[in-house]
């Protein structure tokens, strides 16, 4: 019954968004722009109809309902509830109705609140909106239909991979659902701008908190999913420039870029052309890494081949999408002018380059991702990893990270050199010492990583600068946001870069009793014992660790054994401290009886996810400051109103 | 029948190996670092770059796979024999294909991959060049 409840108001969903398209294309037309009244309240109701549609197969999942055909193949009835709540999310068609219900949600938002643009502008949004949404919709209920009930309900339900019973997982794909459904809207307000002709700052600061909100979860969504890696997988990687994280780095970089150059559009209404491109790039970006992921094609080109209904599908959907913007914008792009104009020396050039740099790394990402595909395609396989990936960007990233050092220091329009010397002085002087220090103290360190340590302070230091000299107090939030947004990139840098350098491994089989030096670390085995949770068992080990010479702490790495569906899953153990991670790891027993452990010892490597961390909190700010100041000037302009209409009477 | 029952026994003689490879103990320097911590830097930054070929994205530097753990021992062994990394990439590019390794060879299949950084860093220095001119005439 709930099933059928919830595939009604799927469909339903869906039929609204055909009238909200409809409506919304002909209310731009002077003979039927009374339609108009119907497009808010129709994507309000849709929002809400999908929703209870999520809501339904969420109960379905909670009451482990067996008869279902997504319930039996994806869920236990043994499983802890949270990996039940998690388990609807954690397949394919229920990844795709999250993913509409968050755009439908998001849209019905827009439509409850966005007061700013010209109404006009603001239904030629929510009509691109919804010609996403039903793009998606026919994917669901064409292709992926989540509530299909089987014709014998199964005795037993098959389970969740025991990788993906991890409480970090659990939360991961929707934080980067939200990301790209932000970046979908943004997207629409591009298209809606296009088609109106009116790409301008008003457009711009509509459009910034989705962009802002969106680049937010896809950093903590990154941020998660590297730190998830690493602790789960047991082998200390942090990054693999796997295709799948590929998937999500590209929309980030291409959203850090929109990001930015909304901020000059909003700013100093220049930009224009360029801000709606990285619009549709971006949520281009976020189609693509959809596509890879959801299809099948990463784990072969074969695969994909063998049964390409839903890859097809999304690729369909990928190429009426962006060709379809692509399209809009290359027949309205000459009626959208450039806007204001500044000097080689400004604030906007610094972002500029910096667009141009990010689109840079975008570009070697995608073929790097791409090229295995078709290579395979042609039938050879190759592999392109961190050897590419990493000098490629690095020759884009090194020289966007010295302009980020600068720009926030520059002024808007035009500026002397001259006037910053010391800005970029006291920078550069940090930068050089520290590679000063990093070549004498620590030789010899691989080139990136020299680089990385020597850059991280000097843009540390950088960061800060635009709050000297200002009343701290009135300092407006979206700017502290902004120099904790570029902090945390100079910390993260400095994680990675001392990862890279400074990691030490031991790997070491081990009786009871036996110690090894693993770095500052003595790590001494004590006991090896069985253990038991809700759905798994597992050998534990008891490790002492004593950081040179002091008191030990104890450490519990685990081997676990998962029951439904079988499968092994290494727990790492890991001990942190202010200057890195002791990150431990129980293999198997060899045939002389000695236990395989592994551990490393990571010199600040929790950086790496402190300044993920940091770069949201930034972003975070700077989108409480500017909706803060938003909806102060929407209860002005409401009181404004209200008096003259009192005056009136 | 005997025929039969011989015929099964040998199936079961030639199939045992197959069987057991997953199961043989690991070979000794799959989990063993080198003595020498030089040689083990230089083993441990080729295995990095070693794709794992029974796993979804992993290098052998970070699988528990058993060919994982094959492949390290064979890294480490040529490693200590005084091999160069390069070659011993080589040697194992002739026998897995190109796949292997996480490096792509420059080759007539691969040469866009290198290509493509010189096109961006082109058409990056070719939008901001036109920008910047003309953002100096206004």
């Amino acid at each position: 019954m709930i099933a059928e409840l919830g595939l009604a108001m799927l469909w339903m969903a869906a039929a609204l968004a055909v009238l909200q398209l409809v409506a919304g294309a002909l209310a731009l037309r002077p003979a039927t722009a009374h339609l108009a009244g119907v497009v808010r309240p129709v994507a309000m109701l849709q929002g809400l109809l999908v929703a209870c549609a999520f809501a339904a197969l969420i109960w379905l999942f909670l009451n482990t309902d067996l008869s279902v055909k997504l319930v039996a193949e994806n869920s236990h009835s043994a499983k802890p509830f949270i990996f039940k709540l998690a388990g609807t999310w954690g397949n394919h068609e229920g990844s795709m109705l999250m993913w509409v219900t968050i755009m439908s949600m998001a849209g019905g938002f827009v439509a409850l609140i966005e007061k700013r643009l010209r109404e006009e502008t603001l239904i030629a949004t929510l009509a691109g909106q919804a010609f996403v949404s039903l793009g998606f919709y026919a994917f669901l209920l064409l292709a992926s239909n989540p509530f299909t009930r089987l014709p014998e309900p199964a005795p037993e339900g098959a389970g969740l991979n025991p990788l993906l019973q991890d409480i970090g997982l659990a939360f991961h794909p929707p934080t980067l659902y939200v990301g790209y459904v932000g970046l979908s809207i943004a997207f629409s307000f591009a298209v809606g701008a296009l088609v109106t002709r009116d790409v301008g700052p008003a457009f711009a600061r509509a459009m910034r908190p989705w962009v802002l909100g969106a680049w937010i979860f896809l950093t903590l969504g990154i941020t998660a999913g590297s730190y998830w890696a690493y602790y789960t997988l047991g082998w200390g990687g942090w990054w693999f420039w796997d295709p799948v994280e590929n998937a999500s780095l590209m929309p980030w970089l291409a959203a850090t870029a929109l990001l930015h150059s909304c901020s000059v559009l909003a700013a100093r209404n220049a930009l224009r052309t360029w801000t709606v491109m990285l619009g549709v790039i971006a949520f281009s970006m976020s189609m693509v890494g959809t596509f890879l992921v959801r299809s099948g094609i990463l784990t072969s080109v074969h695969a994909f081949a063998v049964d390409p209904t839903r890859g097809s599908f999304i690729l369909a959907l990928l190429a009426i999408y962006i060709g379809g913007a692509l399209l809009l914008f290359a027949l309205r792009a000459s009626t959208v002018t450039e806007g204001a104009r500044f000097a080689v020396v400004s604030r906007e050039s610094a972002l500029v380059f910096n667009n141009v740099m990010l689109c840079g790394i975008l570009g070697i990402v995608l073929v790097g991702t791409l090229y295995p595909l078709l290579t395979e395609a042609m039938g050879v396989k190759v592999s392109v990893g961190p050897p590419y990936f990493n000098p490629v960007s690095a020759v884009f990233a090194i020289p966007m990270m010295l302009v980020m050092a600068v720009g926030p220091v520059l002024r808007w329009r035009e500026d002397k050199g001259g006037r910053i010397t010391w800005q970029i002085a006291v920078p550069a002087a940090v930068m050089a010492a520290a590679l000063l220090a990093v070549e004498l103290l620590f030789a010899p360190i691989n080139l990136l990583p020299a680089l990385g340590l020597a850059i991280a302070p000097g843009l540390a230091v950088a960061s800060l600068q635009p709050l000297v000299g200002r009343n701290l107090r009135r300092t407006p939030l979206a700017t502290y946001g902004m120099v904790i947004g570029h902090l945390g990139i100079a910390v993260a840098l400095f994680g990675m870069a001392s990862e890279g350098a400074f990691s030490t491994e031991r790997l070491a089989a081990m009786n009871p009793g036996d110690s090894q030096q693993v770095g500052p670390f003595k790590v001494t085995l004590q006991d090896i014992g069985p253990v038991a949770g809700p759905n798994w068992t597992a050998l534990e080990a008891t490790v002492a660790a004593s950081y040179a010479g002091g008191a030990a702490t104890v450490l519990h790495p685990q081997a676990r054994v998962f029951a439904n569906p079988p499968g092994n899953r290494t727990e790492s153990a890991l001990l942190t401290r202010w200057n890195g991670q002791l990150y431990a790891v129980l293999g198997e027993e060899g045939e002389d009886g000695r236990w395989q452990m592994r551990f490393w010892w990571k010199p600040f490597v929790p950086m790496i996810w402190y300044g993920g961390a940091l770069v949201a909190l930034g972003g975070l700010l700077a989108l409480m400051g500017r909706v803060a100041r938003d909806v102060k000037r929407l209860v002005a302009t409401d009181k404004i109103a209200w008096r003259r209409e009192r005056q009136g009477r | 029948m005997r025929g039969l029952l011989l015929a099964l026994l040998a199936l079961i003689a030639l199939s045992a190996p197959l069987a057991a490879q997953d199961m043989l103990p690991p070979a000794p320097y799959a989990y063993k670092q080198l003595a020498d911590p030089a040689q083990e830097r230089k083993a441990q930054a080729l295995m990095e770059t070693l794709r794992c070929l029974k796993c979804q994205s992993q290098s052998i530097a970070d699988s528990d796979a058993p060919m994982a753990g094959d492949m390290r021992h064979q890294v480490r062994t040529r490693i200590a024999a005084g091999e160069e990394p390069e070659a011993i990439r080589q040697w194992l590019i002739e026998r897995y294909g190109d796949y292997v390794s996480y490096t792509p060879q420059v080759k007539p299949l691969t040469w866009p991959l290198f290509a493509a950084p010189l096109l961006f860093l082109a058409l990056a220095a070719f939008l901001l060049r036109g920008r910047f001119r003309r953002s100096k005439g206004a």
